[in-house]
């Protein structure tokens, strides 16, 4: 079967899961494609993410009021691969390197993305 | 090894035009305007162009329409877009084609209209869904995210950027060309407004107009010019990923590779650079590349800048011009790291000449640190 990336990327997030790739003896890897980036293998299967994973840079947008500041981070995940995203749940400017977040999978558009959160505010809420 | 450089192809005419703000003209007239001017200084009419290297802000054939506009059929065209970098890179594909003998007199021109231009600011990048719904300010926040890490994994400071900032205002205030040319205060840079943390508008490069062009002989030829030649000596390319999140170390540039194969193919190292020209989008970039370029141990920039060290005076001139951050920055800045060293390496620098400049280093950067290449360029001395 074809590995058609982003539709299947994006199939799983509306089921709630926020999948990496990987190929076989492979490390997992983000984001989606059709082969392993380095190698070429196109023997992929999808792995669940853990979720769990650490701020590896940050920085907070500044917006002209009444538009609120916002923060964007690169997060290195527990299985290796960083990914851009937000840090919420926290102000912009409190987000620090080397703190532990946690994916949430949150409705964006028409579809969905993946954002993040502290692991201590998130303890006890799910995912 | 590729000997590409070392002294086998030479510059011998670097102009720019429209430097600021130029109404009035789209950004093909001020490529053309400063196309003409590096031509009437190497002697060469636009009909002996048979080599074109253009990469307009907007327009993706430009090298077809650009050759249109000049009037001429150029054997080769060339529009390799790798970002604000790319312009380095056509030197080493004229450089090429110059030795075999394919091409003859190359002209590499770039420009744009972007301060007072109605298109407004232009971005070449498609729209990523792994990145859009956090909505970085790009480019800022790709460099603001690498100068987190390199804050956090090497203690560089705000202090750190404020030198990069006021150093590249004091060469501006040297060069009658450049945009802004009034000392920097602390006082001034710490009140700035924040863009994306931690950078300021005055951790930015400009927005100007400007165009710049550079044309280039073979080394026999050189000789026979109206214009002062300078050689190209070393050029190394190297890319390691184009989002910022897919960066390996976001602390430390590709550059490190295209320097080692610049310096290697120009047989110098960094000690025997006399004047630099980094790519300076963003204050961060000079504290990585005088780093990745082999000119401090990493993690030393930001003390080396503070001392003053490339500062007018200073041990090492970086960004003699004013750089992006105060002479000028039309979209892409890469070409003008060339015509200031062409400048530096012919003596006709005016007021910030670096006294005997032999040897200058000429660095491009494209994307969000995506693309680094670096060009050792020589003067008269080196042929």
């Amino acid at each position: 079967m074809d590995i058609q990336p982003d539709r299947e990327f994006f199939a799983f997030l509306a089921q709630g899961k926020f999948m990496l790739q990987c190929a076989r003896g492979g490390r997992p890897f983000f984001y989606p494609r059709v082969a392993e980036p380095g190698t070429g293998a196109r023997d992929l299967a999808w792995v669940e993410a853990s979720g769990l994973g650490a701020v590896y840079a940050t920085t907070v947008v500044r917006s002209r009021p009444p538009q609120a500041d916002y923060n964007v981070a690169v997060i290195e995940l527990d299985e290796g691969p960083r990914m851009l995203s937000r840090v919420e749940d926290v102000a912009p400017d409190q987000v620090v390197i080397g703190m532990r977040v946690i994916a949430q999978i949150v409705p964006f558009e028409d579809h969905h993305t993946v954002i993040f959160r502290p692991v201590e505010r998130a303890e006890g809420s799910g995912r | 090894m590729n000997n590409t450089g070392r002294a086998s192809t030479a510059l011998v005419g670097a102009a720019t035009f429209g430097i600021g703000e130029a109404p009035g003209f789209t950004s093909m007239d001020l490529a053309a305007r400063a196309a003409l001017a590096a031509l009437e200084e190497s002697g060469f009419r636009v009909a002996d162009v048979d080599g074109l290297f253009i990469g307009l802000p907007s327009d993706f054939l430009s090298g077809l329409s650009f050759a249109e506009y000049l009037g001429i059929q150029p054997k080769l065209t060339n529009n390799n877009r790798t970002g604000g970098s790319a312009f380095l890179t056509h030197l080493g594909v004229a450089a090429r084609a110059l030795e075999v003998g394919e091409i003859d007199v190359a002209l590499i021109a770039y420009g744009s209209n972007q301060r007072t231009g109605t298109g407004g600011l232009v971005s070449a990048a498609s729209p990523n869904p792994y990145e859009m719904p956090y909505k970085p300010r790009l480019p800022v926040s790709a460099y603001a995210l690498a100068t987190s890490r390199h804050m956090h994994e090497y203690g560089t400071t705000r202090d750190h950027l404020f030198a990069v900032a006021q150093s590249a205002r004091a060469w501006a205030g040297l060069n009658p060309e450049a945009f802004k040319r009034a000392p920097l205060s602390r006082e001034e840079y710490f009140a700035a407004r924040m863009v994306s943390d931690p950078l300021s508008v005055l951790d930015c490069c400009l927005v100007t107009d400007g165009a710049a062009a550079v044309v280039m002989v073979r080394r026999e030829r050189a000789a026979d010019c109206k214009g002062a030649p300078i050689y190209l000596l070393g050029l190394g390319e190297a890319t390691d990923h184009y989002q910022i999140a897919q960066m390996p170390d976001l602390t430390t540039s590709a550059a490190r590779f295209s320097g080692a194969r610049a310096y290697a193919q120009a047989r110098v190292s960094p000690a025997d650079v006399d004047v630099v020209e980094l790519y300076d989008a963003f204050t961060i970039n000079t504290v990585m590349f005088l780093e990745d370029l082999g000119f401090c141990k990493k993690g030393e920039a930001g003390d080396f800048i503070a001392s003053g060290a490339i500062a007018p005076g200073g041990s090492l001139p970086v960004n003699t011009n004013g750089g992006g951050l105060a002479c000028v920055h039309p979209g892409m800045y890469g070409l003008f790291t060339v015509v200031e060293s062409y400048r530096q390496l012919t003596g006709s620098a005016g007021e910030r000449q670096v006294a005997s400049a032999e040897i200058a280093v000429a660095h491009g950067n494209g994307g969000f640190l995506s693309s680094q290449v670096t060009a050792v360029l020589g003067g008269a001395s080196t042929a």
